[in-house]
């Protein structure tokens, strides 16, 4: 059985004078999932919810819905619910009457609008602060009283532009877990807007990485951190180490002096890769086995810095040629080595944890 | 480091309060000149009246133009203010809101617009005026105060509907609202206390205005304060005693409307002064 997407975007392009917005954007979402749009500030993401949403309509290209044409389609038209980043509530009504007011405008019967905010309220857990105004609720209550306003008429589309980023980090958490267990029990369609890569990567069950108005990739969180698909997701997602290096022959690098094994097929022996490798896949040699292991290497430890559950090493020595490794090691396993400053030792890449990148385009 | 700053603070204070003691004392020097017996008015010792009288006040009432200029003056004021919110509250949105063509240039002409001096467009606006056969009417002068009073309300409102987060609007729009309906339950109530001293400056520029509504009338049927006020003084007096009383009676609407607009007024002045 095949399913049609219930959201299918294709070519949009979106242009402010002769800024460029968004770059030919395709994309199919499947009904119930939970997408996050993922990138920096200026990347696109929350130009493309708004197109979604027909409040910024595209210079170009097409919109589905549920099989339906919303291209042209006003706001009013289309069948969505919208969280903003300000939550945008109306300061001048109650919590139950900013939840009503979409109810109200489909023009309900009265006792089923106040069934239905009733409702809404005790799932969002304010069943009883239905009375009071945005300015008397904290920043976490009026982000919920939001999310309930954009859940009122039971749209087919939930957009989230930033729902989160005003709120201080614990509700932030809290909410994280909230609304995506709402989302599981709704089974709404929903995407959601976001700079902060923890909250992709926690709540979606799809990531589309975004930068300059196209996008970079797109994958499971899984996916996205670990098959990152180009430098700039890799960079933008988790911390990730990247050096410069040589292309030896299929399936070999070479990263300072050492010749490492490697996912890399069709690249032009002899010309510049990017290696990327993640601080935690690089792994310490535990038990001294001949210097001919493959992808081992041994530095020094050139700093050692404790970050709670794991410390940072800094790895540096005549291998490396100059170039830094930065590896994160459990806190278990340096106590056990007493590993400590200035420590030489053998590491080891893993050839399946070594990303390579044409080009030796190193940022930062 | 506090102790300096208090002891700033405090001699700030003083400043302050003999500054508006200063400024107060012409206001209080009238109110006690309504109130003095003639044959006082001007001599200086005594400072203070030796009896209180009515007489002015009942001069005033009585006898002149005073009590029709303030009906004159309340109704052109309040008509003023009005039909200026009506047409530059649309006009306010359209500038702050819609991708206008020409915006900029547009709110520069407006605002320059205010820059040209009355006394230069006071002899064609009589013209226009008599063209129209609306001198000496409430009319004419409503026409007149609105187009000048107009530049800045737009320019105020278009300033504090800047400040309503378009956000509000957009979720009033997702959820069913049409243009109308964001206007009357989004706009407006976000915007009370601009709306409000908004409406305050106005309504003063229209009951302070001299100049057009000096040249404009002719006669009791569209006289203002300020123009009652100036006809007092005849060709061989000036009665002092009643011009205070007829000043001070002039006050008292403009500084009731301030008291019943305050809680709105602060709000509205300050706005955009901080962030929220």
């Amino acid at each position: 059985m095949t399913t049609l997407p219930y959201l299918r975007i294709q070519r949009l392009t979106k242009k402010f004078g002769a800024f460029t917005a968004l770059d030919n954007i395709s994309l199919e979402i499947a009904e119930g999932e939970f997408v996050c749009f993922l990138g920096p500030s200026g990347c696109g993401k929350t130009t493309l919810l708004r197109a979604i949403a027909g409040l910024d309509i595209q210079t170009r290209g097409r919109i589905e819905q549920a099989g339906r044409d919303i291209s042209i389609l006003p706001p009013t038209k289309r069948d969505f619910g919208i969280v903003f980043q300000s939550y945008a509530l109306f300061p001048n009504l109650t919590a139950a009457k900013n939840v009503a007011y979409g109810l109200e405008n489909t023009r309900a019967k009265r006792a089923e609008v106040a069934k239905r905010v009733r409702e809404l309220l005790d799932l969002i857990g304010l069943g009883d602060h239905g009375g009071k105004y945005p300015a008397q609720l904290s920043g976490g209550q009026q982000q919920r009283v939001a999310l309930a306003r954009a859940l009122a008429t039971s749209p087919g589309l939930l957009l989230l532009d930033e729902p989160l980023s005003a709120l201080d980090a614990k509700v932030r958490v809290y909410l994280r877990h909230e609304v995506k267990q709402l989302q599981r029990r709704l089974g709404v369609t929903t995407i959601m807007v976001t700079h902060d890569q923890e909250e992709a990567l926690t709540m979606a069950d799809r990531i589309v990485v975004m930068n300059h108005g196209a996008i970079e990739q797109i994958g499971t969180p899984l996916e996205i951190y670990r098959e990152p698909a180009s430098p700039f997701v890799a960079d933008f997602i988790g911390v990730m180490n990247f050096v410069a290096g040589t292309v030896v022959r299929d399936g070999v690098v070479r990263l300072g002096r050492v010749e490492l094994a490697c996912e890399a097929d069709g690249l032009t022996p002899g010309s510049e890769v990017t290696l990327a490798i993640r601080p935690e896949d690089i792994l310490v040699q535990d038990v001294p086995g001949p210097g001919s292991q493959p992808n081992a290497l041994r530095a020094r430890v050139d700093a050692l810095a404790f970050l709670g559950s794991f410390f940072r090493a800094d790895l540096v020595g005549d291998a490396l040629e100059g170039m830094l490794l930065r590896a994160d090691l459990p806190v278990d396993l340096v106590r056990r080595l007493g590993i400590a400053e200035k420590t030489t030792m053998s590491f080891l890449l893993p050839r399946e944890r070594i990303r390579v990148y044409p080009g030796s385009a190193i940022h930062r | 480091m506090r102790r300096p700053a208090r002891r700033i603070g405090t001699l700030g204070d003083v400043v302050v309060l003999g500054a508006l003691a200063a400024y107060a004392i012409p206001f209080f020097w009238q109110l006690l000149t309504s109130f003095k017996p003639e044959a006082e008015l001007l001599r200086v010792p005594p400072l203070l009246p030796s009896r209180l009288t009515l007489a002015h006040y009942r001069v005033v009432i009585e006898q002149s133009l005073m009590p029709q200029a303030l009906g004159n003056s309340l109704g052109v004021a309040t008509l003023t203010t009005l039909l200026a919110l009506v047409i530059g509250l649309p006009g306010a949105y359209a500038v702050a809101r819609l991708p206008l063509p020409g915006k900029r240039l547009l709110l520069l002409a407006i605002v320059a617009s205010t820059a040209f001096p009355q006394i230069a467009t006071v002899s064609p606006l009589y013209l226009l005026m008599r063209a129209l056969d609306l001198r000496d009417t409430w009319a004419g002068l409503v026409l007149v105060h609105t187009s000048f009073a107009l530049p800045l309300t737009i320019w105020l409102l278009a300033g504090f509907i800047r400040e309503v987060p378009i956000e509000t609007e957009e979720a009033a729009a997702v959820d069913g609202a049409g243009l109308l309906g964001i206007f009357r339950w989004v706009v407006i109530p976000l915007l009370a206390p601009g709306l409000a001293s908004t409406a305050l400056l106005a309504f003063l520029f229209s009951w302070n205005e001299f100049l057009f509504a000096y040249t404009f009338t002719v006669s009791g049927a569209s006289r203002t304060v300020p123009v009652a006020l100036a006809l007092f003084p005849g060709v061989f007096e000036v009665p002092w005693g009643d011009i205070a009383a007829a000043s001070m009676l002039a006050s008292v609407p403009p500084v009731l409307i301030v008291i019943v607009l305050q809680r709105f007024l602060v709000r509205g002045l300050v706005a955009g002064a901080v962030k929220e």
